[in-house]
């Protein structure tokens, strides 16, 4: 059977992790290849990168270290923020990169999903997606980073990223995200039973049995967290080995 | 030195990077001297069965890979491994450079997620010098849509979905098959790897 996955994310800027990490031994806390490596150590199924740079030239120091990290990180690398068109995910795949995650983008012009999807396969396009609760059972598709609603229902975007190609689905939850509270179980629960391609659980990991919650309680086949991961509050491994306890199959 | 067959498909750099990593002297290559003269090779390779052996065959190197095979270490991965079949059916049917009996067609699994893609656990069957050092609690890395349908003797691990999807393939000579990814799949990939590159004479 699949393992479920254990996915960190980090946030880079300027070539930099954003948020303020803290491993032991790593001199230059906030340095993305490190990180990477350390998650690696304890057993992340796969690493994420969030280019939060504005300028151009930061672009090009956010594949370098895509492109440094794939030298020393031999899992899965999943690579968002600021893809916009088709070259961007060739570029982002040449640095080294196994799936791009698109966002906002995807919303703006769903085509890119397809031309994407069409060139380069339907595994290595993700497509990430922020929502937010606006009744029971009703969700709203928000973009640049949950700022703007765009008045979509999350159902129909989910079903119709599916049929456009899209490999994968990372949905994080706008009203989850931050709280610490857990993972947005009932806006997981319908997405996963409205689509059949894999999604990616983001948004609320606060404690240790959130993971488990997510994996026994949805068909989510993956969980992401950063700022978890980053403060050291926990580790892949203990995460790994908790769920393990409880009867979910991880690596 | 590895020779790595550079044929157009994707996905090439990071089994490089995997090897330069492991210290196995490698290179990208087409061509047909620089392979003849390899101690080892690995076929590589995403995308789909037919567009990929058309690829293969306009550089001119199918025979040339056929007769190495029989003369050093040969890894396929991937869709390289797809490849070392006899017939491929996805789209249409192609033929394979048939190194081992078998063909390649849909994974058939009701009710599950296709592509299978994500870390699969190797449930061994046949033994196989890539396996070496490896515990009974090892888990790998795949996306594919397509399989292996091929006798369970040419079969050193498989892995569960739904069916039993061959993982690991194997002649018992020389030619080796890797459905999954060991240049992503952690620590155990890499010993894969290792060991593959521990053939070379």
């Amino acid at each position: 059977m699949l393992a479920k996955r254990i996915i960190p994310c980090l946030d880079v800027r300027n070539g930099k992790v954003v948020k303020g990490v803290n491993f032991e031994g790593i001199k230059d806390v906030g340095d993305p290849v490190e990180c990477a490596e350390e998650y690696n150590k304890q057993g992340a199924d796969e690493i994420v990168f969030y280019d939060i740079t504005a300028s151009y030239e930061g672009r090009g120091v956010f594949l370098d270290v895509v492109r440094e990290t794939a030298k020393k990180v031999f899992v899965p690398l999943t690579v968002g923020g600021g893809i916009k068109d088709v070259n961007d995910i060739r570029e982002t795949l040449r640095a080294g990169a196994d799936k791009v995650s698109v966002n906002s983008q995807a919303v703006k012009n769903p085509q890119l999903i397809k031309e994407g999807a069409d060139i380069f396969g339907s595994q290595c396009i993700c497509v990430g997606i922020d929502a937010k609760k606006i009744a029971d059972n009703k969700w709203t598709v928000y973009i640049n980073g949950g700022r703007v609603d765009m008045g979509i229902d999350l159902i129909d975007w989910v079903k119709q990223i599916e049929q456009l190609g899209a490999g994968e689905i990372c949905l994080n939850s706008i009203d989850a995200d931050g709280t610490k509270e857990g993972f947005d179980i009932d806006m997981l629960k319908a997405v996963c039973n409205a689509c059949t391609i894999p999604v990616i659980a983001s948004g609320g990991a606060g404690k240790i049995n959130d993971f488990a919650e997510v994996f026994e309680k949805t068909g989510a086949t993956a969980a992401l967290a950063a700022s978890l991961f980053h403060f050291k509050e926990l580790t892949v491994q203990e995460v790994k080995q908790y769920c393990r306890g409880k009867g979910v199959i991880v690596r | 030195m590895i020779s790595i067959i550079d044929y157009g498909a994707g996905n090439i750099f990071s089994v490089k990077n995997a090897l330069d990593y492991l210290g196995l002297e490698n290179k990208l290559t087409k061509d047909k001297t620089e392979i003849e003269n390899a101690d080892a090779i690995i076929l590589p390779g995403v995308g789909a069965f037919p567009s990929a052996m058309k690829m293969l065959d306009s550089t001119g190197l199918v025979e040339t890979l056929k007769e190495q095979a029989k003369k050093k270490p040969f890894l396929g991965i991937c869709l390289g491994m797809q490849m070392l079949f006899e017939k491929g059916y996805e789209f249409e049917e192609a033929d394979g450079l048939g190194l081992i009996k078998g063909k390649v067609d849909k994974i058939v699994a009701p009710g599950m997620i296709i592509p299978h893609m994500g870390w699969n656990k190797l449930e061994f069957l046949n033994d196989c010098p890539l396996l070496e050092g490896l515990t009974d609690d090892e888990y790998v890395y795949f996306v594919h849509s397509y399989q292996a349908y091929c006798d369970d003797s040419a079969i050193s691990a498989y892995c569960e979905y739904s069916s039993k999807v061959p993982a690991l393939v194997y002649d018992g000579a020389n030619v080796y098959g890797a459905q999954f990814h060991p240049e992503k799949s952690g620590k155990t990939g890499l010993q894969i790897l290792k060991n593959f590159g521990g053939l070379i004479k």
